[in-house]
């Protein structure tokens, strides 16, 4: 347990992607099966253990130690599990003299042949045996509340970095494969061969597009590309095979369990590339939902009827990847688009569209195309070869995106936060406001890109000289109308939001350009922030 | 009559003060007479016309004030008793930094132990903390609850290692305040095995030079400058540095540094992380839960005060005890030493 809990701790409080990915490896390396496997599978939230509650590890601690003493420390620690991981009795304990602190297989296997009643009797003992750290990756496992960070593609990097493999040959596995991964982890190893995809609905690795830039027209002959509409919901991948329908992220998670009516529509035998959307069928067509719509169904693990009716899935299918037992990866574009196109029209229109395609002949009718599109939860054009094969990852030269232009507000630097690594000595992350009330700017976003190295140093200058307040990493920033730093903030969308005191979250905002010229008090007001929003929907 | 304690140590707003002996402990400003337990800038401050402490306190304070801090300093040897006016005061170890002491103040027969701030542990950079049998003990309250329990210095110096092995091309910048947890934590890593050269801020520089003057050898120490760097510019070294420089432009010479912080704190991580910590250390110069409740019990006074720190957990304690216990209510007083 206690290499897992090493393993927890460091992944915690470590900050930078590479750093977490030697972190990964190493564990994988230096740790045996299916210790290791369990480590995967508890970070990757793919173990399927009888959860224990709350309220029963409550109870448990009561037993041990006094309630006004576990309130004190509860009140200071503020996370259940960490509090009575730390404050765990271990006086008298079995602890004392035995050096026998279970391993988190021994954990794994344990809970998973006992039943749910047994799970705080096991706990109470496992408790006793293992150090605070220990405790601690106990009881966030049983209580699944792992919140470290890692996305499911970071996990399946760190095992293709590991194994020297392609992470699209681990995206193809994942499904597949169940925890303790022992065969996996023998093909990385070198010690075995590659598994055999088991599993029916694989996750089939997606493509992508480049950004283009504006000196790619020259060199790219109109005629050769096809294009539509780029819609703002999240890509993902609707597959069937032997009766199992699956709902995947673009990174191969699967999110089947959140949209059961979606996924209960896939009626055929395939796999489809597509954009998940809200949507209906209305009067004139399809009627889609903005993305603060789509935003209503997602990071979510159930859903409930209400939200099925009020905020309906939709899939606006791009391309085929499978037809039955074919694989059209290999095909042209303009012939699976054709495939596309019929398959399509066999299936659901409550459910399934297909993108349109746009009519031009030059780059300037696409450009006229894109400054005006017909919908808001439009986010620019995507530009496909007709002859470009599907291919996974991001090839050179097949797909193109041409995204709308960013919507641009000024803002007033407030914050200013110490960065972390080659950054530790910068004020590197700026949260920023816009005029509420005369006089009051309220906080609407934070960034830490989209300047440069040079602007990084004037504005990090800045920050020392002009602060108000210092609360640990965080510097408060003199802004008011006379005086105060205007940032350009450039982002690429606009919702609401009850968790942020303005009531408004944007999309990847980034600073765009230092606005040294322009008088705080002449930055933005929340008024047109709002605007932006009401605006998209 | 027997003697009231709280005739014999009252808190006022300037600390502590005896009245029959008319001196304050650890004052938080100037005051004619006070007797300091360590050298912590909370609990030692300049300005005051006479200081009665031990001599490592003294040293330390003129080190840090200057030589004329006080109007006159006297120096207090360890478990000799000194009369002022109808009190006597004894200091005895306090475990806590290079010097510090509890002080023992005794009349008509009633004795109180004001500890200041105390580690039952031992530690090799000075010396170790003795329980002294008192009618009333005075307890600091820093890290006064269950769920502080300090792990073994020892090993979490282990785990910095690691991160360095690990880190071949990173440095590590070790946050540490910079009298007794620099030195202490130096020391540990030289305990380790570790004998290449330490950098470090130059905060540090005078305190480690005393420590080094009375016997406490901490290796080899280099001024973490831009010149003393080493080819590759401090890639996978030790650095040490009070933590409020990691913010400061000194933290630019290193490359891609790794921010470590050796605290009592960083037991709790919502702490580790508002300070983004990327290696939170936790070794502590005051006793945790377990010290505290283990030295009262040893003591066993016939009352506690508790002051600075989480006061109500260790009255309840006591109460659950039947020991009478109840808050002072000190003002002024900081977690310098952690």
């Amino acid at each position: 347990m206690n290499r897992f809990a090493d393993l927890l701790d460091m992944l915690a409080f470590t900050p930078s992607r590479n750093a977490k990915l030697a972190l990964l490896q190493d564990h994988f390396r230096t740790v045996p099966d299916p210790e290791r496997g369990y480590a995967l599978a508890a970070i990757a939230r793919d173990l399927d253990i009888p959860a224990v509650k709350p309220a029963q590890l409550r109870e448990l601690i009561s037993a041990r130690m006094d309630a006004e003493l576990f309130g004190y420390s509860y009140d200071y620690v503020g996370d259940l599990a960490e509090t009575i991981a730390l404050a765990w009795p271990e006086k008298g304990t079995a602890r004392a003299g035995r050096n026998d602190a279970p391993g988190l297989a021994e954990v794994v296997e344990t809970l998973q042949a006992s039943s749910r009643r047994d799970g705080p009797k096991l706990v109470e003992d496992w408790l006793d045996r293992l150090d605070a750290p220990g405790r601690y990756a106990l009881l966030k496992l049983v209580t699944g509340g792992f919140r470290m960070g890692l996305s499911g593609r970071l996990i399946k990097q760190a095992l293709a970095g590991f194994g020297r493999v392609d992470v699209n040959e681990i995206e193809e596995l994942w499904h597949g494969l169940e925890a303790p991964y022992a065969e996996l982890f023998a093909w990385l190893d070198g010690s075995g061969e590659k598994p055999v995809n088991a599993a029916a609905a694989p996750f089939r690795p997606v493509m992508l597009s480049h950004a283009i830039d504006a000196g790619d027209f020259d060199k790219l002959d109109p005629q050769d590309f096809t294009a539509e509409w780029k819609w703002d919901g999240i890509r993902v991948q609707a597959t069937s095979e032997r009766g199992v329908n699956r709902l995947y992220t673009r990174t191969g998670d699967d999110i089947s369990a959140a949209f059961p009516d979606l996924v209960d529509a896939i009626a055929f035998d395939g796999a489809l590339d597509g954009e998940l959307l809200v949507a209906r069928p209305g009067g004139d067509g399809v009627e889609t939902g903005s993305f603060s719509d789509l935003q209503q169904r997602l990071n979510r693990k159930t859903v409930t009827a209400k939200q099925l009716c009020d905020h309906p899935a939709f899939f606006r299918a791009y391309d085929i990847l499978q037809d039955g037992l074919y694989d059209l990866r290999p095909k042209p574009f303009l012939e699976r688009r054709a495939r596309l196109e019929s398959f399509v029209a066999g299936l659901d229109p409550a459910r399934f569209d297909c993108s349109a395609m746009l009519d031009f002949n030059t780059w300037d009718e696409l450009a006229a195309l894109r400054a005006d599109p017909p919908f808001a939860v439009i986010e620019g054009v995507m530009i496909k070869r007709k002859l470009s094969p599907y291919l996974p990852g991001r090839p050179k030269g097949e797909w193109y995106k041409w995204k709308r232009d960013p919507f641009l507000i000024d803002a007033v630097l407030m914050y200013a936060q110490r960065g972390h690594g080659k950054r530790s000595g910068y004020y590197s992350d700026y949260t920023f406001g816009v005029w509420r009330d005369p006089g009051e700017l309220v906080p609407v976003g934070k960034a830490y890109f989209g300047f440069t190295d040079e602007e990084l140093l004037q504005i990090d200058k800045y920050v020392r000289e002009n602060t108000i307040e210092r609360f640990g990493p965080v510097r408060s920033v003199r802004a008011g109308p006379d005086k105060g730093l205007v940032f350009e903030v450039a982002f690429e969308g606009i919702n609401r939001s009850t968790r942020h005191k303005s009531g408004v979250a944007m999309r990847f905002p980034r600073i765009s350009r230092l606005r040294w010229d322009k008088p705080p008090g002449e930055a933005d007001r929340l008024e047109t922030l709002e605007r932006m929003i009401d605006g998209a929907e | 009559m027997t003697p009231r304690p709280e005739d014999l140590l009252i808190p006022r707003r300037e600390g502590l003060y005896c009245p029959p002996g008319d001196f304050f402990i650890d004052p938080v400003r100037g005051v004619d007479r006070a007797l300091v337990t360590h050298g912590h800038a909370d609990h030692a401050r300049a300005g005051h016309g006479h200081v009665l402490a031990t001599a490592e306190t003294l040293d330390i304070m003129a080190i840090r004030y200057g030589a004329d801090h006080a109007g006159a300093t006297q120096p207090a040897g360890l478990g000799k008793e000194i009369r002022i006016k109808d009190v006597t005061v004894t200091f005895h170890p306090a475990g806590h930094v290079l010097g510090s002491a509890q002080i023992a103040v005794e009349r008509n027969g009633l004795r109180i132990v004001a500890s200041g701030d105390y580690k039952p542990r031992p530690d090799p950079t000075c010396a170790t903390f003795e329980p002294v049998a008192c009618d009333v003990f005075i307890t600091e309250a820093t890290f006064a609850l269950p769920v502080f329990r300090h792990p073994d210095a020892g090993g979490e110096i282990q785990r910095l290692l690691r991160s360095v092995s690990r880190n071949p091309d990173r440095a590590h910048l070790v946050g540490v305040y910079s009298l007794g947890k620099a030195q202490r934590v130096i020391r540990l890593i030289r305990d380790a095995g570790y004998d290449k050269p330490l950098y470090i801020h130059g905060a540090l520089q005078k305190l480690c030079d005393y420590y080094e003057s009375q016997g406490i050898a901490l290796g080899d120490l280099r001024p973490a400058t831009v010149e003393s760097s080493v080819k590759g510019g401090f890639a996978g070294a030790i650095v040490l540095g009070p933590p409020s420089a990691f913010g400061e432009k000194w933290a630019r010479r290193f490359p891609d540094p790794l921010i470590s912080f050796a605290s009592g704190w960083m037991q709790v991580r919502a702490r580790a992380r508002q300070r983004g910590v990327e290696l939170p250390l936790v070794i502590s110069d005051h006793a945790d839960w377990d010290e505290l409740a283990e030295t009262i019990t040893a003591v066993a006074p016939g009352e506690v005060w508790v002051t600075h720190g989480r006061e109500e957990a260790l009255v309840r304690w006591c109460e659950m005890q039947g020991i009478a216990a109840k808050p002072l209510h000190l003002v002024g007083y900081e977690d310098e030493g952690d």
